[in-house]
């Protein structure tokens, strides 16, 4: 369980993320969503202990995360970030495999090459495992990050660590709806399968599908949090993202979906 | 789920580089071993191989023949040891350039191209200059290694300077980085103008070496003196491997797969320093060997730092032995600085493997 508590971090003088409570807990899928500048982004780099907090704390299982090292954090946690810039020739397999080099991780080279083309196949890409990564898509490079970080905690299951947390930052940045579904519907799965999972989201409709609980994040503070229909509300929305927002729901399941306004709808 | 998900992979064709990291290392073990037997074979004296048994035999004072000594000169004590450093200088050039650029995420950097052997190079020319001036109670106690150490703190300061200049909230920003690797390389060469400037002939015969390189001073005690370097790179080098290859991702994507991120930059600054400034101590500046030795390695297996490490060494130690071979037979019995050979070989490779290939398989 990865608890964080009045979490607040302020770089030359301005205050990126003010006072969060968040708890990620395992089984569920939690996503972040919030308007440009929100501090989205500043409190996931928090959470994977890539930045220290100004003040406030996070703790894994009650221990303080600037208590773990890089290689045992890495093996409770794989975080894909936003963008990653790659300009060597590795295969998209070898990047894949780079998720099993955590220091600990002792599992036989042949059952890793099997885990490694299982995670490709999970993000559809077992058919370019071959292919240099620098002349993949964009889509396609961010679906090797996620398999990669798949491999990841696939290889931390295996070697026992205890249950590990899942952290993507806007995993669906430039996917097309087919594999924007995919990669969350993996996310959810991996959450089922007994993983917290935090996502990043811009795209207010997959969070409301996909996303256990939301986390609406204003100017660094959280503006409100829980379950679709109480986060994805008209008054809500249109105050945090300075514009006026018009939701709906779904006939069937009443799923709160949200259209961009204009004076045709 | 995807028609391409249900697709099977090639299982015929593992890798998507020509060589594997076993075929690499194996195929560049043999040219190295080639290229040595061709460097103690090879001389404007004519003198062979064949030799050899006599040599040794003079040199372990077994027979007083004078041919056999002369033989002894040319063979054991100067191609042998001349060997020896060319493949040291070779080796840990281009492990240098290999590190850098994993550091840098950047294919072009070098550390002649950023200045680190400039830095290297001014150390050793002033120690040249001042050894028997001001600088000669701090020189002297340190014998045969006051040149290589002074090139190692050339090269160690430069590093860290570049470091300080180009690193923000914990960063370092490569544009910056070149950048002032550049200027930091065109100041140590004024630097080093300047000395040549004051110096006299025979000391402006020492600054040509150091400008255009040579394994011409290559001596026993040398070896020596290099050996502790050679040791700490060998050692310390293998500890870079998962680091580096986490950085070709990024800084926090290295973080997020468990490396320790300032150890291995700290561990990456120390070994360029060593292997650049006891390289240019040895040999003077030679460039390309940092630049494209790492790529042919990368072209052939593959970016993993597995291969790339190794891989760059032995290669490295090949090309400047066949650079060397050239440097004294083309116009026998004079001698061309090496470092106009390296250029003469490594750039054209270099531009072939460009237009062919793409930087490293970049597009």
């Amino acid at each position: 369980m990865l608890q964080a508590s009045s979490l607040t971090y302020q770089v030359g003088g301005k205050t990126l993320v003010s006072k969060v409570d968040l708890t990620l807990v395992p089984g569920r899928l939690v996503a972040i969503i919030g308007p440009n500048g929100a501090g989205k982004s500043t409190l996931l780099r928090l959470l994977s202990g890539e930045l220290r907090p100004t003040s406030g704390a996070v703790e894994l299982d009650g221990r303080a995360l600037g208590r773990f090292d890089a290689a045992a954090l890495a093996r409770r946690r794989a975080v894909v970030p936003q963008a990653t810039a790659l300009s060597f020739p590795f295969t998209a397999r070898e990047v894949v495999l780079l998720g099993a080099t955590v220091p600990g991780f002792g599992v036989a080279s042949a059952e890793i090459e099997q885990m490694a083309m299982g995670c490709l196949r999970t993000v559809g890409l077992a058919a370019i495992a071959d292919r240099f990564y620098t002349h993949l898509s964009g889509g396609e490079k961010q679906r090797v990050h996620i398999a990669r970080a798949l491999l990841q905690l696939a290889v931390a299951d295996r070697e026992a660590c205890a249950s590990s947390i899942l952290m993507l930052d806007e995993p669906t940045a430039s996917l097309d709806l087919a594999h924007q579904g995919l990669v969350l519907e993996e996310a959810r799965r991996q959450a089922r399968g007994g993983r917290a999972v935090l996502a990043v989201l811009h795209d207010l409709n997959l969070a409301a599908v996909f996303a256990d609980e939301l986390v609406l994040m204003c100017r660094g503070e959280i503006a409100a949090r829980g379950s679709a229909p109480e986060v994805i509300n008209d008054a809500l929305l249109s105050r945090s993202y300075g514009c006026e927002v018009r939701t709906n729901t779904t006939p069937g399941a009443g799923i709160p979906f949200v259209l961009p306004y204009t004076r045709r709808n | 789920m995807t028609s391409e998900a249900l697709a099977l992979p090639d299982r015929k064709k593992p890798s998507a580089h020509p060589l594997s990291t076993a075929q690499l290392v194996v195929g560049a073990t043999l040219l190295l071993v080639i290229a040595a037997t061709a460097s103690l074979a090879l001389g404007p004296t004519g003198i062979s191989l064949g030799s050899l048994p006599r040599a040794i035999a003079s040199a372990l004072g077994m027979t007083a023949d004078a041919s056999a000594a002369r033989e002894q000169l040319v063979l054991i004590d100067i191609r042998m040891p001349r060997t020896l450093i060319g493949m040291f200088v070779g080796a840990s050039l281009a492990v240098a350039g290999a590190i850098m650029q994993g550091l840098f995420r950047n294919p072009l950097a070098d550390p002649g191209l950023i200045g680190v052997s400039s830095g290297a190079a001014l150390a050793a020319v002033a120690t040249i200059a001042l050894g028997n001036g001001i600088a000669a109670p701090l020189l002297q106690p340190l014998g045969v290694y006051a040149l290589p150490v002074a090139a190692f703190v050339g090269g160690v300061a430069t590093t860290g300077l570049l470091v300080l200049i180009a690193g923000r909230h914990g960063q370092l920003m490569v544009g910056t980085l070149l950048l002032a690797g550049i200027a930091l390389g065109a100041l140590s060469g004024a630097l080093t103008g300047l000395i040549a400037y004051a110096s006299d002939d025979r000391e402006l015969r020492d600054l040509t070496f150091w400008s255009m390189g040579s394994l011409g001073g290559s001596t026993w005690p040398k070896v020596l003196a290099v050996t502790p370097f050679a040791v700490l790179i060998a050692v310390m080098t293998p500890a870079l491997i998962r680091g580096l290859n986490g950085f070709l991702l990024g800084e926090s994507e290295a973080f997020h797969l468990g490396v320790n991120v300032e150890r291995t930059k700290t561990i990456a600054i120390i070994v360029t320093a060593a292997s650049v400034g006891a390289a240019v101590a040895m040999a003077g500046i030679i460039g390309f060997v940092g630049i494209v030795v790492p790529h042919v390695v990368r072209l052939l297996a593959g970016p993993d730092h597995r291969v790339v490490l190794p891989g760059s060494a032995l290669l490295g130690a090949t090309l400047m032995l066949v650079a060397d071979i050239a440097a004294r037979m083309l116009v026998k019995p004079a001698e061309l600085p090496i470092g106009i050979v390296m250029a003469g070989i490594g750039a054209p490779v270099f531009l072939h493997l460009v237009m062919k290939r793409g930087i490293g398989g970049m597009e």
